[in-house]
């Protein structure tokens, strides 16, 4: 829709046979054929489609980008030899887009902006432009294929520059006075005399190894099997460069053109594919095969420096932790990152400020709890309200219940007053007593607020000592 | 003369079976033990303390045992005096676990590290996983209830890899188990006496109610202190004096 004129943004090889093409008036299109099938379009929609197909691209490089409506840029540097050389990578390319049902043109060149041109202008379904052999390439190109604004188009055609050959005996400079800094930047891209950069979809990644299936596998053990192999793969990779992963991730490229995703972490570098693979055992039920995965990779999204364990003056390891981090790793992957952790003390006074829970294996706090004062084995994660009885406000109770239990106070201790930290929203200061009850259990009340004469002070338990 | 050759064959056989079985009663390969320092326990115990490398079972008494508190501390003790000083994994559901109130009675908020899991069959596993760890010294998971299968399976892991595992009752249950020692711990009411101000230190009582190659038997004690070493409580080891003079 146009202006309230409906037009044509796409339309199938049919359709352009029988004359319609894109731009026309819907209407028009409708004399030439009547009965032409039409479909809304919808633009979210088919970014959506072209953004999961730059993702699906990304087994062919780590370094991918939709581009416009349309068109998808890879950067295969390094990449081709996985694929028996640029041309076997973009007939793989092309060949497998066509059996997802989906017509694509792919070009590799020296520059993007010539790929973008041959890729579309260059007739082929696949070319590939040696090194150093754009400019001639494009010669006989439309300058439409240097992706021109409609108006420079238009410009050039009128001053009769209808191939962009024409283009290369015009002075750089009188190029850029009368059509555009535009044009002459264009020109100077796709002739890789300017590098244009790409802004990829995923960060570099640079640790990865890929695996490709002749038949598409689905049973759980050959997927097993395959992480295996990358991770052995990947973990020789890592010992190269004395690195070791933080992050992993598994990508599943599945026969419908879906990508499944597993991803573990780790609580220190490692670079042993068997406690990696165990913990991508955790984790590879939850994949869906569909009808099959026909390649996999295994990326190291963070990794960090491994050295090989450093010995201390008498030859022993300093401090290994590589078991205990095994260790914790596991647990974290089954249990999430929030359920493993280690106290460490805080200074503060109000009870349930004073612990902190830090991941298990950060460095320890170097506060030491004062033993003079005397804390509960269990503390309840929020006060209960008690109904006690007091004789005088000043005293512990000499009866409590709760939990519908009565307990008669036989001893007591206290009060140990905490007073709020001031730097905190209002709250009220604590008196706290341990009392001890017939049978010898002990607990941790306290009387909330200062005494005030009308009002009954409330109390609540706290904790339990042991 | 044949016959009395037989007879000494016989009953040289049956004694190293009796050796054999008592071997297997004790559970633990190594034989390495913890002792409490206390003669009296230590002597009720096969090898002379607590078998390492094996699994534990400790619960509260009646109202106590949902809390967990004198359980806790009890453990704490123990785990305070295992060496060398690895860090303790500590499985719970809620937690409700104080370090401060911990530290108390040895065992150092550095050493624990707690993980938080949702329901019993999951705190088994943790404990499965910690107990092949050789980079603990010792597991503890606190759960309501547990079978036979999964003791057995635990009890093999920390048979394995020496690591100690204990059982932290939270709700009482009758249900077999292969945990070499089942341990019952209470508070007991305050030594001081009467009509005097404060709670003093605490008293426990603790009951030993089952342990492969030794008889059940019960003991008042004072709580741990800070360096988790317990004590006979002041009465009793009056007592044990006192009977130990007459026997002598």
């Amino acid at each position: 829709m146009a202006g309230g004129r409906r037009i044509v943004t796409a339309a199938n090889d049919a359709a352009q046979a029988e004359g319609i093409s894109v731009g026309m008036g819907l209407t028009d299109a409708k004399v030439l054929r009547p009965d032409v099938g039409i479909d809304e379009a919808d633009f979210a929609g088919d970014a959506a489609a072209l953004l999961r197909m730059a993702r699906w691209c990304d087994r062919f490089s780590p370094w991918t980008v939709p581009d416009g409506q349309d068109g998808i840029f890879l950067d295969v540097t390094g990449c081709a030899h996985l694929f028996g050389g640029e041309a076997g990578l973009v007939a793989q390319l092309v060949a497998r887009l066509r059996r997802q049902g989906i017509k694509g043109r792919a070009a590799i060149a020296d520059s993007a902006g010539t790929a973008w041109a041959i890729a579309r202008f260059g007739g082929g379904d696949t070319a590939v432009v040696p090194g150093g052999g754009a400019r001639q390439a494009l010669a006989d190109l439309p300058v439409a294929a240097l992706r021109l604004e409609p108006k420079v188009a238009a410009l050039l055609m009128r001053l009769g520059l209808r191939r962009i050959g024409e283009l290369y005996a015009m002075p750089r400079a009188s190029l850029a006075v009368r059509c555009g800094e535009a044009l002459a930047v264009r020109l100077d891209e796709a002739l890789d005399r300017t590098p244009e950069p790409l802004s990829p979809l995923s960060p570099e990644r640079l640790r990865w190894t890929r695996r490709t299936f002749a038949e598409p596998i689905m049973a759980a053990e050959a997927i097993a099997a395959s992480t295996q192999k990358l991770l052995d793969t990947l973990c020789r990779q890592l010992a190269e460069e004395d690195a070791g992963a933080r992050k992993l991730t598994l990508s599943l490229y599945r026969v419908d053109g879906r990508v499944e995703e597993a991803t573990i972490g780790t609580a220190m570098p490692s670079r042993d594919p068997r406690h990696l693979l165990h913990l991508f055992r955790e984790r590879l039920p939850l994949i869906d095969p569909g009808l099959g995965i026909e390649d996999m990779v295994l990326t190291a999204t963070l990794a960090e420096r491994l050295t090989p364990i450093q010995l201390g003056f008498d030859n022993a390891p300093v401090e290994d932790n590589t078991d205990l981090a095994a260790l914790i790793d596991r647990l974290t992957t089954r249990l999430g990152a929030r359920a493993l952790a280690r106290p460490a003390l805080r200074a503060s006074h109000i009870p349930e400020r004073a612990v902190r829970f830090q991941p298990a294996l950060d460095k320890q706090s170097p506060l030491l709890w004062d033993a003079r004062k005397r804390r509960p084995v269990r503390l309840l994660a929020r006060p209960e309200l008690i109904e006690a009885m007091a004789m005088v406000p000043d005293e512990p109770p000499f009866s409590f219940r709760w939990r519908h239990l009565h307990h008669r106070v036989c001893r007591a201790d206290g009060p140990e007053r905490i007073a709020p930290e001031w730097w905190r929203e209002a709250a009220e200061t604590r008196d706290y007593y341990c009392v001890e009850d017939e049978a010898g259990r002990r607990f941790w009340l306290y009387r909330a607020g200062f005494y005030k004469p009308d009002v009954a002070p409330r109390w609540f338990l706290h904790g339990l000592f042991a | 003369m044949a016959k009395a050759a037989q007879k000494r064959e016989q009953a040289a056989k049956l004694d190293a079976l009796r050796r054999q079985l008592a071997a297997l009663e004790q559970g633990n390969r190594g034989g390495a033990v913890l002792p409490f320092g206390v003669p009296v326990i230590d002597a009720a115990l096969p090898g002379g303390g607590l078998a390492l490398g094996a699994v534990h079972e400790v619960e509260g008494a009646a109202a106590e045992e949902e809390d967990g508190a004198v359980a806790a501390a009890f453990l704490a003790g123990i785990l305070a005096r295992l060496s060398p000083a690895r860090p303790v994994l500590w499985c719970l559901k809620r937690p409700d676990l104080h370090a401060p109130g911990l530290a108390l009675f040895g065992l150092k908020p550095q050493r624990l590290i707690l993980a938080r899991a949702p329901n019993d069959s999951e705190i088994l596993w943790v404990m499965e996983e910690g107990l092949r760890s050789a980079a603990l010294a010792a597991v503890v998971g606190e759960i309501t209830g547990v079978s036979m299968t999964a003791t057995r399976r635990l009890q093999l892991a920390a048979e394995n890899s020496g690591v100690t595992g204990f059982l932290l009752h939270r709700e009482s249950s009758t249900a077999a188990s292969s945990a070499v020692t089942r341990w019952r711990v209470a508070a007991l009411p305050g030594s001081l006496t009467p009509g005097e101000p404060g709670v003093g230190r605490a008293q426990w009582q603790v009951e030993l109610l089952r342990c492969r190659g030794a008889v059940p038997a019960m003991w008042k004690m004072e709580g741990c202190d800070a360096t988790g070493s317990v004590s006979l409580s002041a009465a009793m080891a009056d007592r044990l004096a006192l009977s130990q003079q007459a026997a002598g």
